[in-house]
């Protein structure tokens, strides 16, 4: 079985376990790995954003 | 005074913490299977999520026929590879029992894949490094 993700649901995917992870193992107390975990998952998403923009306007 | 060396001396040699048992055998377990060095601590939601993303991350990879990379002295970014692939344990050792993982990166995607699964094996490493720290007590 193969699957064929987009580049977005690639990086999307990515970021999600990721971030999980991170939270769990960079932090001590529950709640601060839920928020390091939402802080993480932002920056991925967030520098897919501005990497995407750039090659866009480095493009033209 | 004399005595007081030897007390000293003994004081010093002793570790910070003493180590146990499940300080080798959490780190090894958590290895072998992503989360289980945390659910043998009775971390069991934090053991399930690291079991649900390391393994999730590793079968996507799989799935977008991402390259396993096999212990080889060559070029030292296959070498990096191998080392990332060996971090997911149990997961690399069946797929390389199962001989699955593409030979060749046939398209973009499939490239996605094999970092996938390199970071998956990091990702267990992280882990396996926090699964310790919580046996000797540095973390909750």
């Amino acid at each position: 079985m193969t699957i064929q993700l987009s580049h977005f649901s690639a990086a999307f995917v990515f970021a999600l376990f990721a971030s999980i992870v991170f939270g769990i193992t960079h932090r001590e107390t529950t709640r601060d790995m839920i928020r390091y975990g939402l802080y993480c998952f932002a920056m991925f998403l967030g520098g897919v954003f501005v990497a995407g923009w750039t090659m866009w306007l480095v493009r033209r | 005074m004399a005595n007081q060396t030897a007390k000293t001396t003994t004081k010093a040699a002793e570790p910070a913490q003493p180590a146990s048992m499940m300080a080798v055998i959490a780190p090894a377990v958590g290895w072998l299977i992503p989360g289980a060095g945390h659910m043998i601590q009775k971390r069991w939601i934090r053991g399930g999520l690291l079991l649900v993303s390391i393994s999730a991350l590793f079968v996507l990879g799989l799935m977008m026929q991402g390259h396993i990379y096999k212990a080889n002295g060559g070029d030292i970014l296959d070498m990096l590879g191998f080392i990332g692939d060996l971090g997911a344990g149990g997961l690399y050792i069946v797929t390389l029992a199962m001989n699955w993982g593409q030979g060749a990166v046939a398209f973009a995607t499939a490239d996605y894949g094999t970092k996938f699964m390199i970071v998956a094996g990091l990702l267990n490493f992280i882990a396996v490094a926090d699964a310790y720290h919580i046996a000797i007590g540095k973390k909750q």
